[in-house]
C-alpha cells in the first residue's frame, strides 16, 4: 500500500504539538488526557469525513453547519415528544435529513452546474432560515435519547463510543474509497471530470452520491455533537466549518479535487482538535489562539508546496 | 553563420536540446533565421517544431543550448522578454483570451499597451490590417469565445503583427483558412518580409510551404535534418526527409478489393446539428476505415461527438449496432448494444487522466461497461509495445505516442464494433504512428468499422478506403480509389467551391 | 463617456431587477422616498458592496478571497483606535487603515502567487490570522470613531446619500479609467485564460498580486465604512460578510470561474441583496420567516442565473463554466 508522506505530515504535527505541549504540562501524555481529545477529534473527524469526499471530487460543501444544525434539531425534537417510537428513529431520522439536504445540494451542483461554493452556501443560508421558522430563535426544545448521549459521551471496552463511532466510519469509507467504483470515479471526477465523463461514466450520478455521504456524515456529526450537548442549540454548526475544510487541508488532500488520503483527513482532525487544545491549556486567548492556528496551516501547507516542487 | 546580407541572424540557437520528463522533444539542434526571410520548418508530427518554436518564443529554456539574438547569447526567460527583442510568436495553441474582445486581445500584452493607460488611436490599422486578410466581418468588439476558429486565427495574425515584430513565427497558422484567406495572409506576410521582417512558418502543410517559404529546414525526431533553398528538392525528397522512410512502408497495405466487405455498422442520414452540421449522409461497413478531412474547425470533430452522445438534440437518423437512434450520452455509447469508442482528439484533457496510474486510466471505460468483464490488458499493450515500467505508473510519465497507446487501449478493452478517432497522430513519433496505422488495419481486418479524423493528408490518402473532406458542417466532397489522392483532399479542402 | 460593457447579459438582468426591486422598496416604504431612508438604505449596500468589489479583484482572477471579511474587522477595529482627535490625526488615521487593509492583501497574494498555495486555502488560512489581530487589538467590541466624520461619509450631500456618491465615484473615478489601463485588460486575461495571457506577454504573477492588493484595498474601504455606519469597532463581524460578497458578486454576473463580469456588477448584486433584505424588513411578512425567505430567494436567483445550463447543446462546453 502507498502512503502519502503529505498525510503524514499532520500525524508528526500531533506528535509535535503532544510532546511540546508536555515539556509545560506533564499530563498531556497522560492517557485521559489522550482520551478526551481523541474523543473531540471524533466529532471533527466525523465531519471531515464527508467534507473530504466532496473535496476529492473538486467541490466543497459550506452548508455543513446547519446539516449538522439540523440533524441535532430534528433528533432532539423526536426525542423530546417523548414517544418511545419517535425517539427510536430520531437517529435515522437525523441521518435522512442529512441525505436529503445532500441531495439538494447535489440537484444544485450536478444539474445545474452551480459552482458548489455558492450553491452549498445557498443551501446553508435556507437551512438556518427554515431553522429560525422552526424554533422561533430560541433553542429548540427537546434533549438527547440515552442512546445519542451514549454515543457522544460513554465508553466501550476503554475508548471513547465517539472513537468507536469514528473509526467505524473511517473503515467504511476506506472501503468506499478504496474498493468501489464510486471512489475511483471520485479521484478520477477530480482530476478530469471532462475526461471521466467522456469514457462514458455518469458523472452527476458520483456528484450526487459524494454529496450524500457528506451531507450523512454532517449529520452524524450534529447527532454526536447534541449528544454530546444533550441538546441542540442555534448556531451549533458555525464553529465547525473553518476547522473541517483546514482538517482536510493540512491532510494534504488538494482543494481542487482528485488528490488525498483519508488517512491525512484523520491526522488532520487529530492534530487541528490537538493544537486548539494546546493553545487553550497555556493560556493564549482566543485571539492568539487563532492566529497560530492560522499561521501554522500556511506553513504547513507551504511546507507540502515545497517538498513537492523539490520533488518535482 | 553569415546571412547573403552580412548581418548576424535575428535569432540562432546552438547545441540546442530540450527533454520533458523522459521524453526528448529537441536535441543538440543548431538552427538560424534572419531578417528578411520566411524561412519554414518541416517535420511530422513530434518531429520538434513546437518545441523549437517555444525555444525562440521564450515558453521554454534549451537545457543545455544557447540562444543568440543579433549575435548576442541572452536569456529568453518569458513570452515578455522574447517580446522586448522584437520576436512574435502566434501559438498552435491559441493565445486569445475568449472573454475579452478582439480589440482588447489586440492590445494585451503589446508593447505600446504596458500596465498603465493605453489607447485606442492604432485601433484604425487593426481594422485595416483585417480586412486586408479576410477579416472584414469580424468586429473589433465582439468577445473572442463566440468567434469561428478561423477568424480567431486571422485576430492571432493581427495581434501578432501589432506588436511589430522583427522576427514572427506562425505554427500552424493558417490551419483553418481556406485558399482565399490563405492567399490575402500570404501577400500580406511576402509584403512585409520585403520591408525586413523576419518570419519563422511552422506547418506540415507541404503546399503551404512550397508557395510561401524563400528556405526550408526538416526536422525528424528533434533533430535538425537539413536546410535548403525552396525549390532544390522535389515533393518526394522532401517527405523522404520528413519522414526518414519513405511512404510505403510507413503505411500497411489497404484491404485488396475482391475482400467482401461487411454489414453496415454506422449509417447516417440527413444528420444536421444546431448549424454547425448540415444534412450528412455516408455508411460505414464493418472492416472499413474512413477519413474524415478538410481544414481545421469544419465540424469534424463535431461528427464524431455527436455520434459518441456528446451533443444534445442531434436531427436525422443514424442507425448504430442495435439502435436507431444517436445515444444520449457516452454512458449509453459505450455499451455493447451500441459499441461505439471515441479517442478524443486532446489526449491530456479528454483522453487521458494524465495524473492517473495507468491501471486506473484503462478501467475508467471498463468500469460500468456491460460487457465481459476483465480485459486482457497484458496483452492488449503487448500487442501495442506499450512501452512502461509498470502499470502503476502515472500516465503522464509517458511519451505522447505511450499514452495514445494507453487512450487507445483503454476503449479497445470494450470490443466496440465502431471506433471513432480524432486525430490519433497528433504529436506522436513516427515508429508510433506506423504501430497505429498497422493496428487500425488488423482491426478492420477483424471487421471493427474505423472512422479515422485526421489532419494529416498522408494519413488520410494512405490508410483509407474512403475519404469525405468536410467544410464548414458539410461534406463537400467523397474521395476513394484512384481518385484519393493528396492533392485531391488539399483542392476539395481549400477550394470547396470549386470541387463540389 | 461609455457606459459600463453591456457585454454581460446577466449584469444587465441583475441590473433591471435592483431597479425593479428599489422602485418597489420605496414606493412601498411607509414613510417614502425620503433622503433618510435613502440614506440608511444605501449605507447598508454600500459595505456589503465594497466588500463585494474586494471580492469581485480576486475572483476575477480565478482566485477566491474567504480572508475579505476578516480584512473588514481588521480595518473597523483599527479604525475605533484611530479615527479620533484633530484633523490631522484622523487623515493620518484613514490612511494608516487602508495601509493595513493593503498589507493583508498583499500578504494573500504573496502566498498565493510565491507560496503556490490556493486562494481558497490560503486565504482560509490567512483570515483567522487576520481575525486573531483583529481580536488582539479589540477583545470586545468598543472604541469611537470621530462622530462629525462619521456624519460627513454617511448622511447626505445636498438630498443624495454620501454612500451612492462615494459608489459613483468609485465606478467613474477608478473602474473605468482602470479598463482603459493594461493592467485593467490584463485582469481579465488572466481570469479568461492564464496560459494565453502568458503567452501574450503579461506580466502575470504581478497583477495577480496587484489584483489582492485590491481585494486587500478595497476590504479596508469597507472597514471604514462599517466604522462610519456603527462608530465603534467589533472584531467579530467577519464571517456574513465573506460569504455575502461571495453571493454579491454572483448576483452581479461575476462568473467564478474568472474573467466576466465588471466592478460595476459586484455593486449591482450588493445593492439588490441588501435591498431584498430591507423589502423583507417592511414586507409585513413575520419577522421569524424573513431569513428563511431571504435565503430562498438567494438560491432561486443563483439557480435561475445557471437555467441556461440546460439549454446547451454541447455538454463539453457546460464543463468549462
Amino acid at each position: 500500500m502507498r502512503i502519502d508522506i503529505d498525510a503524514l505530515l499532520p500525524w508528526v504535527g500531533s506528535l509535535v504539538v503532544v510532546l511540546l505541549g508536555s515539556l509545560v504540562f506533564p499530563n498531556f501524555l497522560s492517557l485521559d488526557y489522550l482520551l478526551t481529545q481523541a474523543q473531540i477529534a471524533s466529532f471533527l473527524g466525523v465531519l471531515a469525513a464527508g467534507a473530504m469526499v466532496v473535496i476529492l471530487l473538486g467541490h466543497i460543501d459550506l452548508s455543513v453547519p446547519w446539516t449538522l444544525g439540523w440533524a441535532a434539531i430534528v433528533s432532539t425534537t423526536l426525542v423530546g415528544t417523548g414517544h418511545p417510537v419517535l425517539e427510536a428513529i430520531a437517529i435515522p431520522a437525523a441521518l435522512c435529513t442529512g441525505a436529503i439536504i445532500g441531495v439538494v445540494n447535489g440537484i444544485g451542483v450536478a444539474v445545474f452546474r452551480i459552482p458548489s461554493m455558492v450553491w452549498t452556501l445557498a443551501v446553508n443560508a435556507m437551512l438556518l432560515g427554515t431553522s429560525v421558522l422552526f424554533t422561533g430563535g430560541f433553542n429548540p426544545r427537546g434533549e438527547a435519547s440515552p442512546l445519542m448521549r451514549t454515543l457522544a459521551s460513554g465508553d466501550s471496552l476503554g475508548l471513547p463510543n465517539a472513537l468507536w463511532v469514528w473509526l467505524v466510519l473511517s473503515l467504511a469509507l476506506v472501503w468506499l474509497l478504496r474498493r468501489t467504483s464510486f471512489g475511483r470515479y471520485l479521484v478520477a471526477i477530480g482530476l478530469s471530470e471532462k475526461a471521466t465523463w467522456l469514457s462514458g461514466v455518469a458523472t452527476p450520478r458520483i456528484a450526487f452520491g459524494a454529496f450524500i455521504v457528506a451531507g450523512l456524515c454532517s449529520a452524524l456529526g450534529g447527532v454526536l455533537v447534541a449528544g454530546y450537548a444533550n441538546q441542540a442549540y442555534q448556531s451549533m454548526g458555525d464553529p465547525y466549518l473553518m476547522p473541517v475544510i483546514a482538517a482536510v487541508v493540512i491532510g494534504g488532500t488538494s482543494i481542487l479535487g482528485g488528490r488525498g488520503s483519508y488517512l491525512g483527513t484523520v491526522g488532520g482532525a487529530l492534530f487541528i482538535t490537538l493544537l486548539t487544545s494546546v493553545l487553550s491549556v497555556m493560556q493564549f486567548g482566543e485571539a492568539w489562539r487563532q492566529i497560530v492556528f492560522g499561521g501554522i496551516i500556511i506553513l504547513m501547507l507551504l511546507v507540502q508546496n515545497f517538498r513537492r516542487g523539490v520533488q518535482a | 553563420m553569415v546571412t547573403p546580407s552580412g548581418t548576424a541572424p535575428i535569432v540562432e540557437l546552438k547545441g540546442a536540446s530540450r527533454h520533458y520528463g523522459p521524453v526528448v522533444a529537441l536535441s543538440d539542434v543548431d538552427f538560424a533565421c534572419h531578417a528578411g526571410e520566411i524561412h519554414a520548418v518541416l517535420g511530422e508530427n513530434g518531429a520538434g517544431k513546437s518545441t523549437l518554436m517555444k525555444l525562440v518564443a521564450g515558453v521554454v529554456q534549451p537545457e543545455p543550448g544557447d540562444v543568440l539574438v543579433d549575435g548576442h547569447p541572452v536569456r529568453l526567460s518569458s513570452p515578455r522578454v522574447a517580446l522586448e527583442h522584437g520576436i512574435v510568436c502566434m501559438f498552435q495553441e491559441l493565445s486569445l483570451a475568449p472573454d475579452l474582445s478582439v480589440r482588447d486581445n489586440v492590445l494585451l500584452g503589446a508593447r505600446s499597451t504596458g500596465l498603465g493607460f493605453f489607447s485606442y488611436r492604432r485601433m484604425r490599422d487593426v481594422r485595416a490590417l483585417l480586412d486586408r486578410i479576410g477579416g472584414e466581418g469580424i468586429r473589433l468588439t465582439a468577445r473572442v469565445r463566440d468567434l469561428t476558429l478561423p477568424d480567431r486565427q486571422l485576430v492571432e495574425i493581427v495581434k501578432a503583427l501589432y506588436r511589430e515584430p522583427r522576427l514572427l513565427i506562425l505554427d500552424e497558422a493558417t490551419s483553418a483558412l481556406n485558399a482565399s484567406v490563405v492567399d490575402r495572409v500570404f501577400a500580406l506576410l511576402r509584403e512585409r518580409r520585403d520591408a525586413g521582417l523576419g518570419v519563422l512558418f511552422i506547418s506540415h502543410r507541404f503546399h503551404e510551404v512550397e508557395a510561401l517559404a524563400d528556405r526550408i529546414s526538416v526536422f525528424r525526431n528533434g533533430r535538425h535534418v537539413e536546410t535548403f533553398d525552396n525549390g532544390r528538392y522535389g515533393y518526394g525528397d522532401i517527405i523522404q526527409r520528413m519522414v526518414g522512410q519513405s511512404i510505403d512502408e510507413l503505411f500497411p497495405p489497404k484491404a485488396s478489393v475482391d475482400e467482401v466487405l461487411g454489414e453496415v455498422v454506422l449509417a447516417v442520414d440527413g444528420l444536421t446539428w444546431n448549424g454547425r452540421l448540415h444534412d450528412l449522409h455516408f455508411d460505414v461497413r464493418a472492416g472499413d476505415i474512413i477519413g474524415i478531412g478538410g481544414l481545421d474547425g469544419q465540424g469534424q470533430i463535431t461528427l464524431l461527438q455527436a455520434l459518441f452522445g456528446v451533443l444534445r438534440r442531434v436531427d436525422g437518423a443514424v442507425k448504430i449496432g442495435e439502435r436507431q437512434v444517436v445515444p444520449e450520452n457516452p454512458r449509453i455509447a459505450k455499451q455493447s448494444s451500441t459499441g461505439l469508442a471515441l479517442v478524443p482528439e486532446d489526449r491530456k484533457t479528454e483522453g487521458l487522466i494524465p495524473e492517473l496510474s495507468i491501471a486506473a486510466n484503462l478501467e475508467l471505460a471498463q468500469l460500468g461497461h456491460d460487457g465481459p468483464g476483465d480485459a486482457d490488458f497484458e496483452a492488449l499493450a503487448a500487442e501495442l509495445e506499450l512501452k512502461c515500467a509498470s502499470f502503476a505508473q502515472p500516465a503522464a510519465a509517458l511519451s505522447g505516442g505511450n499514452q495514445q497507446k494507453v487512450a487507445l487501449m483503454k476503449w479497445l478493452a470494450l470490443s466496440p464494433r465502431c471506433l471513432l478517432l480524432a486525430d490519433p497522430t497528433r504529436g506522436i513519433d513516427v515508429r508510433t504512428k506506423t504501430q497505429i496505422y498497422a493496428l487500425l488495419r488488423r482491426l478492420a481486418s477483424k471487421g471493427v468499422a474505423v472512422v479515422l479524423l485526421s489532419t494529416d493528408h498522408e494519413e488520410l490518402v494512405h490508410l483509407c478506403d474512403r475519404v469525405h473532406v468536410f467544410y464548414d458542417g458539410r461534406i463537400v466532397s467523397t474521395l476513394a480509389d484512384e481518385e484519393l489522392t493528396s492533392e485531391a483532399v488539399v483542392t476539395a479542402s481549400l477550394d470547396p467551391g470549386a470541387a463540389a | 463617456m461609455t457606459l459600463p460593457k453591456p457585454g454581460n447579459p446577466r449584469e444587465l438582468l441583475a441590473l433591471v431587477c435592483l431597479v425593479g426591486m428599489v422602485a418597489l422598496y420605496f414606493g412601498t416604504h411607509p414613510s417614502g422616498p425620503t433622503t433618510y431612508v435613502m440614506t440608511i438604505w444605501a449605507n447598508q449596500a454600500t459595505i456589503l458592496a465594497l466588500v463585494a468589489i474586494a471580492q469581485f479583484f480576486a475572483v476575477l482572477v480565478r482566485g477566491l478571497d474567504l480572508s475579505v471579511g476578516a480584512i473588514v474587522a481588521l480595518s473597523n477595529v483599527v479604525a475605533s483606535h484611530l479615527l479620533s482627535g484633530s484633523a490631522f490625526e484622523i487623515a493620518y488615521g484613514t490612511l494608516a487603515v487602508l495601509v493595513v487593509a493593503t498589507i493583508c492583501g498583499l500578504v494573500n497574494g504573496l502566498l498565493i502567487v510565491f507560496g503556490r498555495l490556493q486562494p481558497i486555502v490560503a486565504t482560509l488560512a490567512t483570515s483567522a490570522v487576520f481575525g486573531g489581530i483583529a481580536l488582539l487589538l479589540r477583545p470586545t467590541p468598543g472604541g469611537a470613531v470621530d462622530y462629525d466624520y462619521a456624519d460627513a461619509m454617511t448622511l447626505d450631500v445636498a438630498g443624495v446619500p454620501t454612500a451612492l456618491i462615494l459608489m459613483l465615484v468609485i465606478v467613474l473615478g477608478f473602474w473605468l479609467p482602470l479598463r482603459r489601463t493594461g493592467f485593467g485588460l490584463s485582469l481579465y486575461a488572466i481570469g479568461s485564460a492564464g496560459q494565453a495571457a502568458w503567452q501574450s506577454g503579461t506580466p502575470v504573477a504581478g497583477v495577480r498580486i496587484g489584483a489582492f492588493v485590491l481585494a486587500g484595498f478595497f476590504a479596508g474601504l469597507a472597514g471604514l465604512f462599517v466604522s462610519f455606519v456603527t462608530t465603534t469597532g467589533d472584531a467579530g463581524i467577519a464571517p456574513t460578510y465573506t460569504l455575502n460578497s461571495i453571493a454579491a458578486i454572483v448576483l452581479g454576473g461575476v462568473a467564478l470561474r474568472g474573467g466576466v463580469g465588471s466592478l460595476f456588477g459586484a455593486i449591482i448584486g450588493a445593492f439588490i441583496l441588501k435591498t431584498i433584505a430591507a423589502l423583507m424588513f417592511f414586507s409585513g411578512l413575520p419577522p421569524l420567516a424573513q431569513p428563511f425567505v431571504e435565503g430562498l430567494i438567494l438560491a432561486l436567483a443563483i439557480a435561475i442565473g445557471s437555467v441556461d445550463v440546460l439549454r446547451m447543446r454541447h455538454r463539453l462546453e457546460v464543463f468549462d463554466r
